[in-house]
Order: structure tokens, then sequence, then C-alpha cells
């Protein structure tokens, strides 16, 4: 095996979803993360309430994300096949899970303003 | 959000195995320059990564290719194709798409090269001097080789032949997705020459079997191939047998298709005790393959080996050609002992790039190929084994311990299908 390099693994996501697309998205993610991190320290202080129903929401992203993953690949759970499949598949529900909660408690903060949920 | 999130995960888990790595690390050494004129045959996945890493590497240089293809093909595809989980769009793009500014593109084809003049004729009429030269186009699917058969059979009859470009791909499901439902005697045979991509007739097999499976189709499976084992590489050869046996797949080794009568459905493979008849409801057709003609009239193919098929005579671990210094040939029509597949390519293009850029500078390169290559070999839908090997027959994987070359796996699938053509994509332009 060759390097592997941060410039191409860039360039292997470019050519997935297209040059714009990619960028768009990781825009979007990165909008997000800074709205979250806006908001955590506008309260300065995490809110547990609106922190439960993020947590709520954490199964539905992590369903959402393997199943999402499962439709666009043609595959199932019957096509596990090692440990590594095992890891990639949870890997993929706990980013699906965090990305979710992530964006349910920004989006909860933003939209009922400051400390207004206390 | 959530999804592209996982996505992105996903695809980068897929891109860090198999043909997914890279050679940029370190930072590129000042352009060199020069006026040296570089022609390139045959603007395919070899010629185009080339290209597009010598402009950055020389500065000055005048870089020609020459390929009458207006669509590129991304040929690894085309199994996908064939088996209704791609469309025929999936495979094609623009030729031009993918190449960089400041080359010149002859949309014509090559006839004859002369390595004593040093110049290169087209169809057209036209000669270009050269001083150095790179022979990449590819290789001849040879469908007249067998009797009685013709692509416009394809997709009827029971006849398929996916070689032979994306829209005989997405024929070739209509003839195999009608045996996936109906069943019957299916016959996936190789030729008794190199091939590019030998991993793509297993997948076929594999993947028609598995959707029969699906649809509960009542069949008989054979896999014909003129050769004495399933695989070139004895370990994988020994795993294919064990699936095969798993699935319940026959093997009719030792056997050659030479002729097809498509109205009997009927298809006759030479073997060691003379002809042999079998009919078929299902025929998928891998032709013989050689070298393009003009290789072989040009004085550049080997002469004692491959006399057939007429390969590009090259030294096997810099591909630069054994007669001619300022020659080299890169891809499928290379003269060496293993690897017609992108894979080899990505790996043979830097060595290359390094030799000839050494050269123009009057020194030494010192890139070394090892015959890398390597197949997403897909078990059925949704499972594949991410085989590398090398020139010696060994396996050298990418993620020993993490992802088994001969452990059929979701992760492997992954990589075929979301990150392959990414990567391939990465190394046309040069970055990968
Ligand atoms: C069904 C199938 C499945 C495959 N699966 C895989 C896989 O899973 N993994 C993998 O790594 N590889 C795979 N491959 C192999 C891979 O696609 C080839 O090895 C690769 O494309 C070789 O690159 P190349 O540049 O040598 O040839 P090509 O990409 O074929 O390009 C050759 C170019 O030269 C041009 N040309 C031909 N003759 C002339 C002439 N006389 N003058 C000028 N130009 C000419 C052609 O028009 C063409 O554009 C597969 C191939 C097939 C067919």
């Amino acid at each position: 095996m060759k390097d592997m390099t941060f410039s191409t693994l860039i360039a292997v996501f470019e050519e997935i979803f297209g040059r714009g697309l990619f960028w768009a998205m990781v825009a979007v993610a990165a909008v997000v993360t800074l709205a979250y991190l806006y908001v955590l320290i506008r309260d300065r202080a995490v809110s547990w309430r609106k922190f439960l129903l993020a947590q709520l929401s954490m199964p539905v992203g992590a369903v959402a994300a393997v199943i999402f993953v499962q439709a666009v690949t043609h595959s199932g759970f019957e096509d596990i096949g090692g440990p590594i499949d095992v890891i990639v598949l949870l890997a993929v529900a706990v980013v699906g899970a965090i990305g979710m909660a992530i964006l349910v408690y920004t989006a909860q903060s933003l939209l009922t303003g400051r400390r207004s949920a206390e | 959000m959530v999804d592209r999130r996982d996505f992105l995960k996903l695809a980068a888990l897929g891109a860090t195995a198999g043909m997914a790595t890279g050679t940029q690390a370190a930072p590129q050494p000042d352009p060199v320059e020069t006026t040296a004129r570089i022609v390139i045959i045959g603007a395919g996945a070899a010629g185009t990564a080339l290209a597009n890493r010598l402009v950055r590497r020389l500065d000055g240089a005048q870089i020609t290719l020459i390929d009458p293809r207006r669509d590129h093909l991304y040929q690894p595809g085309l199994s996908l194709v064939a088996t209704g989980l791609k469309p025929a769009g999936y495979v094609v793009s623009k030729t031009t798409d993918w190449l960089p500014d400041g080359v010149d593109l002859i949309p014509d084809r090559v006839a004859a090269v002369d390595p004593e003049a040093k110049t290169v004729a087209t169809e057209g009429g036209e000669v270009l001097d050269y001083d150095w030269l790179v022979v990449a186009p590819g290789l001849v699917l040879d469908h007249d080789a067998i009797e009685g058969f013709s692509l416009d059979l394809v997709g009827r009859d029971g006849i398929g032949a996916l070689y032979a470009g994306p829209d005989y791909a997405a024929k070739t499901w209509e003839a195999a997705g009608r045996f996936t439902e109906e069943g019957g005697v299916g016959i996936f045979t190789r030729p008794a020459t190199e091939m590019k991509c030998a991993g793509a007739p297993l997948k076929h097999t594999f993947l028609i079997d598995d959707i029969a499976k699906r649809h509960g189709a009542a069949r008989e499976v054979v896999y014909a191939a003129p050769q004495g084992s399933l695989f070139g590489v004895p370990i994988v050869a020994e795993k294919v047998r064990m699936l095969f046996e798993d699935r319940g797949i026959d093997t009719m080794m030792q056997s050659t298709l030479v002729a097809v009568e498509p109205g009997a459905k009927r298809a006759t493979f030479r073997t060691e005790t003379g002809l042999e008849e079998r009919d078929y409801d299902y025929l998928h057709v891998i032709p013989p393959q050689r070298a393009p003609d003009f290789v072989v009239q040009s004085g550049l193919a080997w002469a004692d080996k491959w006399v057939d098929q007429g390969w590009a005579e090259v030294d096997m671990h810099n591909l630069r050609h054994l007669r001619y210094p300022e020659i080299f040939a890169l891809g499928d029509v290379a003269g060496v002992p293993k690897g017609k597949t992108a894979a080899s390519v990505k790996w043979q293009v830097p060595v290359v790039e390094d030799h000839l850029v050494a050269a123009i500078e009057g020194k030494e390169g010192t890139g070394y190929y090892d015959g890398y290559t390597s197949c997403p070999l897909i078990t059925r839908v949704g499972r594949a084994m991410l085989v590398e090997f090398d020139y010696h027959n060994n396996l050298t994987p990418s993620f020993p311990g993490v992802i088994a070359p001969l452990e059929e796996l979701w992760i492997s699938w992954l990589m075929k299908e979301v990150a392959l053509k990414a990567t391939y994509n990465a190394m046309l332009r040069g970055r990968a």
C-alpha cells in the first residue's frame, strides 16, 4: 500500500459527491457545529431538557443512518460477514445518533431562543 | 444532514482501503523544464492518469494524447450494469472531462508507430514526431474468434457479453435477468488468453447465481474456463473452489468456448478430449483479448511470449520497453505477468512518471512496480472479498487483520459500490 494522505481522501470524497456538493456538505456540517458551539456558549450551560429530547432522538438517527446506507448500497444486515463489518455498522449508527442529537439540540436552542426553555 | 455524515464516514472507511491509496505524500518537487515532445497513445485509465501527473511534473513539455473515443468508460462498473444494479450511464463520461489544460488531444486512431524514426502515424494520415512515447491503448476484444457469435445477439436468446461496453452490459442484464427469474442452465465463460480483470467472470457468475437464488429460480450454474484452476493466485483459487462448492456452482475446467448456435441455444467447447456441446438457457461470453494490431505490426510486442496476443515487450518492474528505451507501455497492453486492472494502472502510473521524468533530466528513475493488483471479488449482492496480490502470488492486504483478504465482507462490497469509482476518478485526475 502506498501513502494514504489527507489530500487523497479529500480527492476521493470530491469524486463521490461531486466537488460542489461535497464542499456544501462540509459547509453545512461546519455551520451546524458552529451553531451548536454558539448556543453552548450563549447559554453558558447545557440545557438538560433540550439534551433529553436530543438523546431521545439518537436512536432515530442511528436507525435512519443504517437504513440509508443499506438502501444506497443494495445491502442488508444479512451481509455482515466479519468483525470489521459489525464495527462499520456500529460506526454508521453512532455517527447517525450523534449527528442527529447535535442537530436536534441546536435546532431547539435556536428556535426557542435564549434560555427560554429553562 | 445526519445521513450525509454517515455516508461520509462510511465512505471514509471504504476509501481508506483497496486502491484508495495515493502517492501525493511528499510535496511535489519543482517542475522540470523541458521542451520534450511526449506522445501518449490512448486516453483511457492509464493515459489520462499519466497525462494529469506529467503536466504537474514538467514545465514546457509538449504532451499529445491520441484517442478516437469520445466517451471515457469506467469499466469496473460494467459488472454492476450487467446485473441491473446500476444504469448504463454509470460508467460513461467524456474523455475530455478528465484531461488537464495544456495537453493536446488528437481524436484519431493510431495506425502505426515507427520506433526507429520515432514517429506515430494515425489512421487520418497525421504523423507525429516524439521524443518519448507512452503506449496505453488498452486491449482489443476479439468477439469474432467465437464462431456464430456476434454482438447483435447480446440480450437476445439468452446471450450476455458484459465486456463489450455499457450498452451491451445493459443488454446482458436483459438476458441474465430473464435467467434469474426463469432459471435453467447458465454457463459462464472466460477466454484462454490473458484478460482484463480476471475476477470479472467470477463476479458475474456469483452475482447472477445470487440474484436467481433470491428469486427462487431452479437452475444449474456452470463456470467454464480454459485454465486448470479458478484463479491465477493459488490461494484465491482454492477459496473460490470452496465458495463454488458452497453455492452449488459446477465447473468445466480446460474448456474453451469456440462456437455458439444461438437458435438452438447450444455452445461448443474445446476440451482436452475434443469438442463438447452444451445446451444453455443463459450463456455469458468473454472473448479472447489481444493487443491492438499496431503494437505487433510496429514491432513493439514480445517475440517469444504471448505470441498470439501481442502484448508490449517491457520491463515488468518499470514498464520501459526492452528494445526502445524512449518507449513505455502502460496498462492493459503491457506484457507483464499479472494485473490487467485499473488498480495495477494506479500503481504503474507513478512508476512510469518517475522513470520518464528522470530520463528527461538525464537521470535514472528509482520507481519499482512489483505487480500489485487488486480485485474486489464480489461473491453475492452485498458481499465481496478484497483480493490484493503481486507478481509472486503473495497476498498484499492493505489492512492485514482488519480487512481479511479471503473473507466475504460487507465492507469490501461497500468499497466496490461506493468508493471504487471515486478512487478511480481521483486516479484519472492524477490525485490518487
Ligand atoms: C467488466 C470489467 C470489469 C473490470 N473490473 C475491474 C475492477 O474491479 N478493478 C480494476 O482495477 N479493474 C477492473 N477492470 C479493468 C480496467 O478497467 C482496465 O484494466 C483499465 O481500464 C485499463 O486501462 P488502460 O488505460 O490500459 O485501457 P483503457 O482504459 O481501456 O483505455 C484504452 C484507451 O485507448 C484507446 N485506444 C485503443 N486503441 C487505440 C489506437 N489504436 N489509437 C489510439 N487510441 C486507442 C481506447 O479508445 C481507450 O480510450 C475491469 C474491466 C472490465 C472490462
